[in-house]
């Protein structure tokens, strides 16, 4: 798009301390209104698939899942998989299990937080608290069981590290009823809440031509009605096993209209799946030991003989992530490591949805897909015609979409 | 408009604090003066959330039944253990430890073991209590 038929340009990236995939995205403004988004990813860049690629795959492990803060399973998991595949080492029944619980009550964290991130965009910070409070019970579970809050350190080629045992049982299920109970508040909160609803209905649409062309993954995609979930569609771990459905909102009576309003709906929903599944994987879990190879010398010894290349491929909560590994006989580094986070896919989808908003609704839209928010800092707005810099930092973006929200109830809150 | 945003705001003004408010309720401008109080019994501490069940804390290195064989060495990822060949035995620093305890799984005599001690601040990385057999 040339300058002349806009008026502004507005950067807003790349680095922020808070984002694990900084980005840019560069604005084009009519007014307040927004004509044109385009997104830059690859600003930052730690070299971690180079770091991995001197070390061997055990001690790889703890590495990938420093990859991501929030999804410490997902990427863990993902490496252990791609291994597994590369070198032919099958986990055990019972580790696969485990790993689907893991998972999911991973899921059930990174959503309450998105949850309660997503309310803080718009104002009502009185939400953040309160999704940011109840989400302390699942962190409480999962140090519970492995000991640390985040990098659980539970992964290991060929099963896991720590076993879920059936004294376990009593809290799990004390969770999962706790975050039964609070359900219909949340939903209350977040579908019910008119002005919440004034908010995110119809704000950053995303068509399902658009999400398909894109290749967007995860809820971003669903809430568009696309029927895409590595959960079912390849199933890994334990989910060939287990009774699950592909969550979009004409399913709860809702339309696939792809707006913030249905991305909500679909994470809330996939909360409660998420306490369905961890249910069944409780109930189905299979009497075993939880590591194919517990003599990790041995393991060491197999996986420098290993010749081949592995994916790992799954559903994080943010979407589908992928690894892929190759290993090279007598060599006891990794050959290659790739790793694809599901924002970088998800990252394409921001042209569409931003399109025709305005500036208030950035922090909104940008929160959607569920990237790490810290991005919104250092936007700078140049006036084309004048030269004329203004900064536009995180606060002041977030005022205009408070302001907005106070503007569009008419002062009555 | 007495939506139920409004109703959780009045309610989380009425809860009980989520945070346990350690070590007393109100910090003490002066913590030497409350310090002697809570030796004196004036003051009473209200207690720490308990450790969890499989809690990674700093390590403890057994010496004397080390064999040398340097397997820990293999699986450490941060490079946090350095072999003494001398004396045959391994060197950690505890500044350099993530605690994935991945030693613990792979030494065959048992060497390593995870504490609950968390309380691991200091000034010098290599002082005597971050670094275990120097």
């Amino acid at each position: 798009m040339s300058d002349k038929d806009t008026t502004y340009q507005v950067p807003i990236g790349p680095i922020h301390p808070a984002l694990k995939e900084p980005f840019m995205i560069n604005f084009r403004l009519d007014g307040e209104t927004i004509v044109d988004a385009d997104p830059h990813p690859g600003m930052n860049h730690r070299g971690i698939e180079f770091m991995g690629m001197h070390r061997n795959p055990l001690k790889v492990i703890p590495l990938a899942e420093r990859i991501c803060g929030i999804c410490s399973i997902v990427h863990q998991h993902m490496f252990t998989t791609a291994v597994e595949h590369a070198a032919g080492i099958e986990p055990t029944n019972r580790a696969r299990y485990i790993r689907t619980i893991m998972a999911e009550l991973e899921r059930i964290h990174s959503h309450v937080l998105w949850a309660g991130v997503a309310a803080h965009e718009i104002g009502f910070d009185t939400h953040l608290h309160f999704t940011w409070k109840i989400r302390e019970k699942v962190m409480d579970l999962l140090e519970f069981i492995t000991g640390n809050r985040v990098n659980y350190a539970m992964w290991t080629v060929g099963g896991v590290r720590r076993d879920i045992t059936k004294d376990m049982y009593p809290k799990i299920e004390d969770t999962l009823t706790y975050y039964e109970s609070l359900y219909t508040k949340l939903e209350d909160i977040f579908l019910g809440d008119p002005s919440i609803r004034l908010r995110t209905k119809d704000i950053g649409i995303l068509t399902k031509e658009e999400a398909l062309r894109l290749c967007g993954v995860g809820p971003t995609v669903r809430a568009s009605g696309v029927k895409k979930d590595v959960r079912i569609d390849q199933p890994y771990a334990a989910y060939g096993d287990l009774e699950l459905d592909y969550i979009i909102p004409s399913k709860f009576g809702y339309e696939n209209t792809g707006d913030v309003f249905s991305k909500t709906l679909v994470r809330l929903k996939e909360v409660v799946q998420s306490i369905d599944l961890i249910r069944q994987c409780v109930d189905q879990m299979p009497d075993e030991d939880i590591d194919s190879e517990p003599k990790k010398a041995v393991l060491l010894n197999k996986l420098k003989k290993a010749d081949g290349e592995g994916i790992g491929r799954l559903e994080a909560p943010r979407g589908e992530a992928f690894h892929y590994v190759r290993l090279k006989e007598g060599r006891e580094e990794l050959d290659n490591w790739k790793v694809r986070a599901s924002t970088y896919n998800n990252l394409a989808t921001y042209a569409p949805m931003f399109m025709g908003e305005q500036i208030a609704d950035i922090p909104i839209i940008a929160a959607c897909i569920d990237p790490c928010i810290g991005c919104m800092d250092r936007a700078v707005v140049v006036d084309v015609s004048t030269g004329q810099k203004t900064d536009y930092d995180h606060e002041d973006l977030h005022k205009l979409s408070v302001e907005k929200t106070k503007r569009m109830l008419g002062g009555s809150l | 408009m007495p939506t139920s945003t409004v109703f959780t705001l009045i309610k989380q003004l009425l809860t009980k604090k989520a945070t346990n408010p350690f070590p007393v309720k109100y910090t003490p401008g002066n913590m030497h003066a409350a310090a002697s109080l809570i030796e004196s019994g004036k003051l009473s501490i209200n207690p720490p959330v308990d450790i969890p069940p499989n809690f990674r804390g700093k390590l403890s290195y057994d010496v004397e039944s080390c064999i040398g064989c340097k397997l820990c060495l293999k699986v450490c990822p941060s490079e946090a253990l350095a072999f003494k060949p001398d004396e045959k035995k391994v060197k950690h620093y505890v500044s350099r430890c993530t605690f994935c305890g991945q030693c613990v799984n792979i030494c065959p005599k048992d060497c390593f073991v995870l504490t609950d001690e968390f309380l691991m601040a200091g000034l010098d990385n290599y002082s005597d209590e971050l670094v275990l057999n120097p």
